[in-house]
């Protein structure tokens, strides 16, 4: 083989996997980058879309937001948001989950139980959103049933009110997505081997002592990467929010997503709505690129 | 045999590009973006066009339909990059955008050079001199009243003034049984409820929210709106749930017997009366200020009409408008939208053949149509900002007169 032929071998070798991964790149590039690249690029221009001439703005846009007191309130709000959600997604997904893997419960009550609790993950958000806003409002079941059970002396305004709006959407948003917490868990729960268990029946553990020191760490690698996808899908939540209360009343409900939506579509300001939106953009990649060195590590 | 075919194909094939090619010389293909085809009859805005394009030979008009807000994202996007479509379906509340990205044609020009009558149109809409938009079908916003609860409170007088609306209110309210005087809506999701529900009080009394141009939101009108609106809520008369109410829920609880009050578009008795059949209602006008006598402002909202600016086929585009605004074309398109005419010698068919839209025809020729949004920067923004500020005074964080000075304060940022 000459020298000529054995580079130009070397290269094909070197170019093939690169060829393989073309289209997949191509398509990536395409409805990804590009998207991504062209808002960040808004960001920093003087009216963005709007003018065929946009001017270059610096980082005027980041320092508007950045001075927008609602902005903080906003960045606020949706820590509240996806904490409380998280949080209660797991607890009530992990409570659900060792029910459901329980042999003292009855198989077919058990099977009744798996469609129950998992029936609000079939909804869409729209729907979630409308389901609540009925369940909620002043004159509707749940203050019915608070105040025939005397839990409450008047009416709750639970999404008009400032005081109660944003545990309201957060409760509801608690309620739409604790299934995937739970199917996860449960499928979790059913690979640890009976052994452990067995073993701790010798040793005389008690039913939490097994759940902290067998169920628990078994279940952790579960537990995190899904604890961190939540955080990051719970972060950009919009439809259930505009739905429920539009952000309001006054900002009580106001989240990054829905006060970059009103940039964007109500002031219609789009620069500043590309800088909100580069802002949630670096949040949930700090979250990505945790969650990507966590799936190193295992 | 080959050689016979081949002159015979190339010779049809010759013919048909020349009968292709002259047809398409002749003929202007308008594009026409709105949100008003699928509000209406099926089928029958294209009746519309086809009626147009064989009154002009020679001209097409192509629709490109959809709903409100996605027509809104449309307009917005095709100004910005210049593929606007030839003629557009218009809100007040976009024109001073679209002129600020220089997307709309100045129609004095044509109207000039086609002579056409100005005082057969409603309203022309301007925006710096320049004619952008025509209201081709108005959706006024009168006083809904329900009947049977005014008379089981003792409301014998249908309310004139803001006192009496105020007295009738009250008397409506039996919050024991989930039942109001009055219904506000103010969503931050559809803010809406700040021009209908709210500054149509002040537009009523023929009051402004502007001075010279600019707003004037701490002026005696908004504020007096302002503590009208906090006295109807200290009263205790508005159904609950203000700060996210929707206009769709508004409707429904007045069409359930939840609500003896609400200000809402004409556009919705028929949806009233196949809701609720039995519902028996009146339209009086919104109310005004002690011993005002003058014409009463009325909201409305519209569909509009406009031309883009970077259109190769104005001419052809003025038209279609000319068409629309045209007395009897416009009487047939209102007639069927169930709206007021934008030409104003056109009459619908409806306001004599149905009492409640006959009754609300009246109103509208004894008032003119206000709507101070129209034409102002960024409308939707300023409602909201406005909303926020009377969510706070609702929720007592403060007096009317401060949610008029934060709410000018904002406003004034956005002039």
């Amino acid at each position: 083989m000459t020298r000529q032929k054995r580079t130009h071998h070397r290269l094909k070798r070197a170019v093939a996997p690169y060829l393989y991964l073309s289209p997949s790149l191509v398509i990536i590039g395409l409805l990804m980058l590009l998207p991504m690249v062209t808002v960040i690029g808004y960001s920093f221009q003087n009216s963005a879309v709007l003018r065929r001439d946009p001017s270059f703005a610096g980082l005027k846009h980041y320092q508007a937001i950045f001075d927008d007191p609602v902005f903080w309130a906003s960045l606020w709000h949706t820590l509240y948001f996806t904490c409380m959600s998280v949080v209660f997604h797991m607890t009530i997904g992990m409570i659900f989950a060792l029910m459901l893997n329980s042999d003292r419960i009855n198989p077919t009550l058990r099977n009744i139980l798996r469609v129950l609790y998992i029936l609000p993950w079939l909804f869409t958000a729209v729907i979630i959103a409308v389901i609540w806003r009925l369940l909620l409002e002043p004159n509707g079941v749940v203050n019915s049933i608070l105040l025939q059970l005397g839990i409450i002396g008047s009416k709750v305004e639970w999404f008009s009110s400032p005081r109660t709006a944003l545990h309201a959407v957060t409760f509801a948003n608690i309620w739409a997505g604790y299934p995937l917490f739970m199917v996860s868990l449960l499928a979790g729960l059913q690979g640890i081997p009976k052994d452990f268990y067995e073993a701790a029946d010798i040793d005389g553990a008690k039913a939490y002592q097994k759940l902290i020191f067998i169920t628990i760490p078994q279940l952790m690698p579960i537990i995190i990467s899904i604890s961190l996808l939540d955080f990051i899908w719970t972060m950009q939540v919009f439809p259930l929010i505009w739905i429920t209360t539009g952000g309001g009343p006054i900002y009580a409900t106001e989240v990054l997503s829905t006060y970059t939506y009103k940039l964007a579509f109500s002031s219609y300001n789009l620069s500043q709505a590309s800088a909100s939106a580069v802002v949630i953009l670096l949040i949930s990649l700090g979250l990505t690129l945790f969650y990507i060195r966590y799936q190193k590590a295992r | 045999m080959t050689f016979r075919i081949k002159p015979a194909m190339l010779k049809i094939a010759a013919a048909a590009w020349l009968l292709g090619a002259t047809g398409a010389m002749a003929d202007t293909t308008l594009e026409f973006t709105q949100w008003w085809e699928p509000e209406l009859p099926a089928g029958s805005l294209r009746a519309i066009m086809d009626e147009f394009e064989a009154a002009n030979p020679g001209i097409k008009v192509t629709l490109v339909s959809g709903p409100y807000a996605t027509t809104r994202d449309q307009i917005s996007v095709g100004a910005a990059t210049g593929t606007l479509s030839d003629v557009v379906g218009l809100d007040g509340a976009w024109v001073n955008n679209l002129n600020a990205q220089n997307a709309l044609a100045d129609m004095n020009p044509m109207m000039d050079a086609s002579k056409f009558d100005k005082s057969q149109v409603a309203d022309i809409i301007k925006v710096d001199g320049k004619a952008v938009m025509f209201p081709v079908a108005s959706f006024v916003y009168p006083v809904f009243v329900n009947l049977d609860l005014a008379a089981q409170a003792g409301v014998t007088k249908l309310p004139s003034t803001r006192a009496e609306f105020l007295d009738a209110a009250k008397k409506m309210t039996h919050a024991d049984k989930n039942q109001y005087g009055w219904v506000l809506p103010l969503s931050l999701q559809t803010p809406s409820g700040v021009q209908n529900d709210m500054m149509s009080w002040v537009w009523a009394s023929g009051q402004s929210m502007m001075a010279d141009g600019k707003p004037a939101l701490e002026g005696k009108p908004v504020v007096d709106m302002l503590s009208f609106v906090k006295s109807l809520n200290d009263a205790g008369t508005i159904s609950p749930g203000i700060a996210t109410k929707t206009e769709q829920e508004k409707v429904e609880e007045f069409v359930n017997d939840r609500v003896g009050m609400m200000i809402d578009s004409l556009a919705h008795v028929n949806l009233i009366r196949k809701r609720n059949p039995k519902l028996n209602f009146d339209l009086i006008p919104v109310p005004v200020v002690e011993g005002y006598t003058g014409k009463r402002g009325l909201p409305y909202a519209s569909w509009g009409i406009g031309i883009s600016a970077a259109s190769k086929h104005q001419e052809e585009a003025w038209k279609l408008v000319q068409y629309l605004m045209s007395e009897k074309v416009n009487g047939k398109l209102v007639s069927l939208a169930n709206a007021f005419p934008g030409n104003v010698n056109a009459k619908p068919d409806f306001v004599t053949s149905d009492k409640a839209f006959g009754k609300a025809f009246e109103i509208f020729k004894t008032g003119y149509l206000a709507n101070e949004f129209t034409g102002l920067p960024v409308a939707e923004d300023l409602m909201t900002q406005f909303d926020v500020q009377a969510q706070k005074m609702l929720a007592g964080e403060q007096s009317p007169e401060q949610a008029a000075a934060a709410a000018q304060k904002g406003w004034m940022a956005k002039f």
